[in-house]
C-alpha cells in the first residue's frame, strides 16, 4: 500500500480453544498489517474467525480462548501480552471497537452525553465542561439532529441506526488510532446501513484513523475497504487490493464465495454454489482446509497445508500458483477435473 | 383495487385490502388515569396482491414494513382485521378449518435453529406432518417417505436418525424445507428463509427452492429485505413501506425501471459489487413508526419528490404512467413529476461483465 510504517502488525497470530476434548485451534498462522488511514476489511462466512481475529487485536477474547503464538503490535509496541489493566489503556485511547448490536454497547442507565463525557475524560486532558462541549460536536458530526438536547437521552430513546451513530462517535471521540469494527452495519436496515457506512468512511478519511472492517457482506468492502482479508476455518486464504479480490480473485474459495453472491444486476438461472459447509473447528482436514469442496483439488492440496504465495495481483494460500505446481495444476485444468463449476 | 394477476385463472392466493392492527396501549387502568385514547399498531394496513400458481411473489421492504405480519395473515396464524385472503378461490377461514385444504399450504421460517424441536429426531420432525394429515398409514410407507424427502432437499436418508442440532444451519433449513414439503403442499410461504444463512449456503438453498418449485409446480409468497436475492427467485415483487404496498410489478419491470422514489432510495442503497466507484446517495432519515404514520403518502418525510398533495392525500396504488405493468403509489409518478421511467443504474450495471 504505502512506504510507511505500519499501524499495526499481525504476525502467525494463533489462538486456541481449549476444551475437555483437546484444544481447538480457532485462528492458525494469520498475518496481516494495517497502516495508518487504511481500512482492511476482513470477510468470510460465520465461524471462519474474523470476529477472533479483531476480538484478539482489542484484547477481548472470551475465556478460555487465548493467544497462544505470534505477536500483535501496534505502533511498534507490542500489544498481545500486556496485562489486563494495561490493555484497558489502550482500548479506547489507541483503539476504539464498533460491535454490531448497538443496544449491547452503550450502557442502557447512562445518558450518552454520560458515556462520551467518560470516555473522554478518562484517556483525554479535558474537563468534563469541555468534554461534555466536545461530546455535542461529536453527536453532529454523526449526524444527529439537535444534539445539544439529544446528548441528555438514554439509548433507548434513540432508534437502531441513531444508537450506532452513537457507538462509532464514542468509538472516535477519543481519537485513537485504529478502529476495529466488527460487522457494525448488520443489524440495520439497507437504507441506514448506506448512511452508516458513508459515515464511517467519512470520518476514517478525515481523522487519518485506520480501520479493521469485519463483516461477512462483500458489498459493504467493496464499498469501503482498501485492502481485503478473505477468511476461512480460521486462515487467511487470500489477501490483497479491494479491486483485485472482488474482480479478480485467486483462491477458488474466493471465487466460489464471489460467484454465490446474488447479483442485483441480473437474474440468474443458477446461482453458483460451492458445494458442502465450512468444516468445523474440532474437523479441519488435513492439507488445505478448502481442500473438500475445492473444484480445482489435487494430491498436494491434501497433505500440506498451502501459505500465503504471490497469485496474480493478490496473495492466495494455494498449491495452484506454487510454481512446482503450475503443470499439475494446468493437468488438472485440462482434463476438466471439477472445473468450471466455479466459472 | 383488485389485483390484475387476480382477473383471469383463479389465483393461488389472493388478498383483498388485508389489514391487521395490533392494540398496543397501556394497561385499560394507567389509560384511564392519564385519559389516553387506544393506541393501534397498524402493522398491515389495506394490502391487496394475488400469486398465480407456479409462480413466485415476494414482499420486500425494512424492518417494521409489515411484510412478515403479510406472510402469518396469509397462512392463518393471524386473522385479518379488516379485509380477506382467499386460498384458490376459497376464504382463507374456510380453508383452514378444512384438513385437506390446510395441507395445501406450508410456512418456512427464518430462524432454522428455533424452528426445529431439538429433542426430536429429524425423521419424527419431517413425518410429524405425514401423520397428522394421516397421509401415508403404515410405518414402512411413512419412513420410505421421509427417505424420499430428505433426499429431495439433498441430504441422506440416514440423516433422519440425528437431531437437529448434529446439523450446520444450511442443512437444518433443508430440513425445514423437507418438512415443508411432507403435505405435499402447493403453495409455500417463505419468511426470509436464507437471511439466517451465509451467501455460500444461500445460495445452495435458492438454487433448491428454483429446483423444487420446476419439479412440484409450487407456488410462493418470498419474503426478504434482500433485494438482490428477491431479482434472482421472483416473477413479481411486491415492495412495502409502513404497512402498505407501495409498488407491485412484474421482477423485471421493478428492478429495470424502479418508479416509486422509495424503491429507487432500495436500490441504491444497496452496496455496489461491480466497483464501478458510483456515488451513491443514501435516502435520508428513518423509516417512522407504525403508531404514528405521517399524513398522506408515508413516505413523504424521506421523499425528494414530496409536495403539499404527498403530504395531504394518500395515494392508491394505480398503475404507472410509462410502464402501466406496474402498479405505484405515488402522486409524483402519477402526474409525471419523476420524469418517467429510468432505467437504474445499480440494478442492471452501468458497467457490464464481471
Amino acid at each position: 500500500m504505502s512506504n510507511t510504517q505500519p499501524l499495526l502488525q499481525v504476525r502467525n497470530l494463533r489462538v486456541e480453544f481449549p476444551t475437555r476434548r483437546g484444544v481447538l485451534t480457532a485462528l492458525d498462522d494469520v498475518s496481516f498489517d494495517i497502516h495508518p488511514g487504511e481500512v482492511l476489511g476482513v470477510v468470510g462466512e460465520s465461524g471462519a474467525g474474523k470476529s477472533m481475529t479483531g476480538a484478539a487485536i482489542i484484547g477481548l477474547l472470551e475465556p478460555p480462548g487465548r493467544i497462544a503464538g505470534g505477536t500483535i503490535t501496534l505502533g511498534g509496541r507490542r500489544i498481545d501480552n500486556l496485562p489486563y489493566k494495561e490493555m484497558r489503556t489502550i482500548r479506547g485511547r489507541q483503539i476504539g471497537a464498533i460491535f454490531q448490536d448497538p443496544l449491547t454497547t452503550l450502557n442502557p442507565l447512562y445518558t450518552v452525553g454520560r458515556q462520551l463525557v467518560e470516555t473522554m475524560t478518562t484517556h483525554l486532558p479535558l474537563t468534563p465542561a469541555e468534554a461534555r462541549k466536545k461530546a455535542i460536536e461529536w453527536l453532529e458530526l454523526v449526524g444527529i439532529p439537535a444534539a445539544s438536547q439529544r446528548i441528555d437521552s438514554y439509548p433507548h430513546e434513540f432508534s437502531g441506526g441513531m444508537r450506532q451513530r452513537v457507538v462509532i462517535a464514542l468509538a472516535l471521540c477519543a481519537e485513537p488510532k485504529l478502529i476495529v469494527a466488527d460487522e457494525p452495519t448488520t443489524a440495520l436496515d439497507v437504507s441506514i446501513q448506506a448512511q452508516v457506512i458513508a459515515l464511517l468512511k467519512r470520518l476514517a478519511r478525515e481523522k487519518g484513523t485506520a480501520m479493521m472492517l469485519v463483516t461477512h457482506d462483500m458489498g459493504v468492502i467493496a464499498e469501503t475497504a482498501d485492502r481485503v482479508a478473505v477468511m476461512y476455518a480460521g486462515r487467511i486464504a487470500e489477501i490483497g487490493g479491494v479491486r483485485d479480490v472482488v474482480k479478480n480473485p485467486s483462491h477458488p474459495y474466493t471465487i466460489g464465495l464471489m460467484g454465490s453472491i446474488p447479483p442485483i444486476t441480473h437474474r440468474m438461472e443458477r446461482l453458483l454454489q460451492i458445494e458442502g459447509a465450512m468444516p468445523r473447528l474440532s474437523a479441519i482436514p488435513k492439507g488445505c482446509a478448502y481442500n473438500p469442496r475445492c473444484p480445482r483439488v489435487f494430491d498436494r492440496c491434501r497433505v500440506e497445508r498451502p501459505d500465503l504465495i504471490p497469485a496474480g495481483a493478490t496473495r492466495a494460500a494455494c498449491w495452484l500458483y506454487d510454481r512446482a505446481d503450475k503443470e499439475a495444476a494446468h493437468e488438472v485444468a485440462q482434463t476438466g477435473y471439477g472445473e468450471v463449476r466455479h466459472a | 383495487m383488485r389485483d390484475a394477476a387476480a382477473l383471469g385463472a383463479t389465483p393461488m392466493l389472493e388478498t383483498q385490502d388485508v389489514a391487521r392492527y395490533f392494540d398496543v396501549s397501556r394497561p385499560l387502568l394507567q389509560r384511564l388515569i392519564a385519559r389516553e385514547p387506544k393506541r393501534l399498531l397498524r402493522a398491515v394496513d389495506g394490502v391487496s396482491f394475488a400469486i398465480p400458481k407456479g409462480t413466485t411473489l415476494s414482499l420486500v421492504g425494512e424492518s417494521g414494513c409489515g411484510k412478515s405480519t403479510v406472510a402469518r395473515l396469509v397462512v392463518g396464524l393471524y386473522p385479518p382485521s379488516r379485509g380477506s385472503v382467499i386460498f384458490d378461490g376459497q376464504d382463507l377461514a374456510q380453508a383452514r378449518a378444512d384438513a385437506s385444504q390446510r395441507r395445501r399450504m406450508q410456512m418456512i421460517f427464518q430462524d432454522p435453529y428455533a424452528s426445529l424441536n431439538p429433542r426430536w429426531r429429524v425423521r419424527d420432525i419431517i413425518a410429524e406432518p405425514i401423520r397428522a394429515f394421516g397421509l401415508v398409514k403404515d410405518k414402512a410407507a411413512v419412513e420410505a417417505r421421509v427417505g424420499q424427502l430428505l433426499t429431495q432437499v439433498g441430504l441422506s436418508p440416514l440423516d433422519g436418525q440425528k437431531f437437529p442440532h448434529e446439523f450446520s444451519g444450511g442443512q437444518r433449513q433443508r430440513i425445514s424445507i423437507a418438512r415443508a414439503l411432507s403435505s405435499n403442499p402447493e403453495f409455500l410461504v417463505c419468511d426470509e428463509p436464507t437471511s439466517a444463512l451465509d451467501v455460500s449456503v444461500q445460495a445452495q438453498i435458492l438454487n433448491l427452492m428454483k429446483d423444487l418449485q420446476k419439479q412440484l409446480g409450487l407456488t410462493y409468497l418470498f419474503i426478504s429485505h434482500n433485494l438482490a436475492v428477491v431479482r434472482q427467485i421472483s416473477d413479481r415483487v411486491g415492495v412495502m413501506y409502513l404497512g402498505r404496498l407501495v409498488e407491485l410489478a412484474p421482477a423485471e419491470t421493478l428492478f429495470r425501471t424502479p418508479r416509486m422514489p422509495y424503491t429507487r432510495a432500495l436500490m441504491e442503497a444497496i452496496p455496489d459489487l461491480e466497483m464501478t466507484g458510483r456515488q451513491r446517495i443514501p435516502v435520508g432519515g428513518e423509516v417512522p413508526s407504525p403508531i404514528n404514520p405521517p399524513s398522506g403518502c408515508p413516505f413523504h418525510p424521506r421523499c425528494p419528490l414530496a409536495n403539499e398533495r404527498c403530504r395531504a392525500e394518500r395515494p392508491a396504488l394505480i398503475p404507472a404512467r410509462g410502464t402501466p405493468e406496474a402498479l405505484v403509489a405515488c402522486h409524483a409518478v402519477e402526474e409525471g413529476r419523476d420524469g418517467g421511467p429510468q432505467v437504474e443504474p445499480a440494478a442492471v450495471g452501468a458497467v457490464q461483465g464481471v
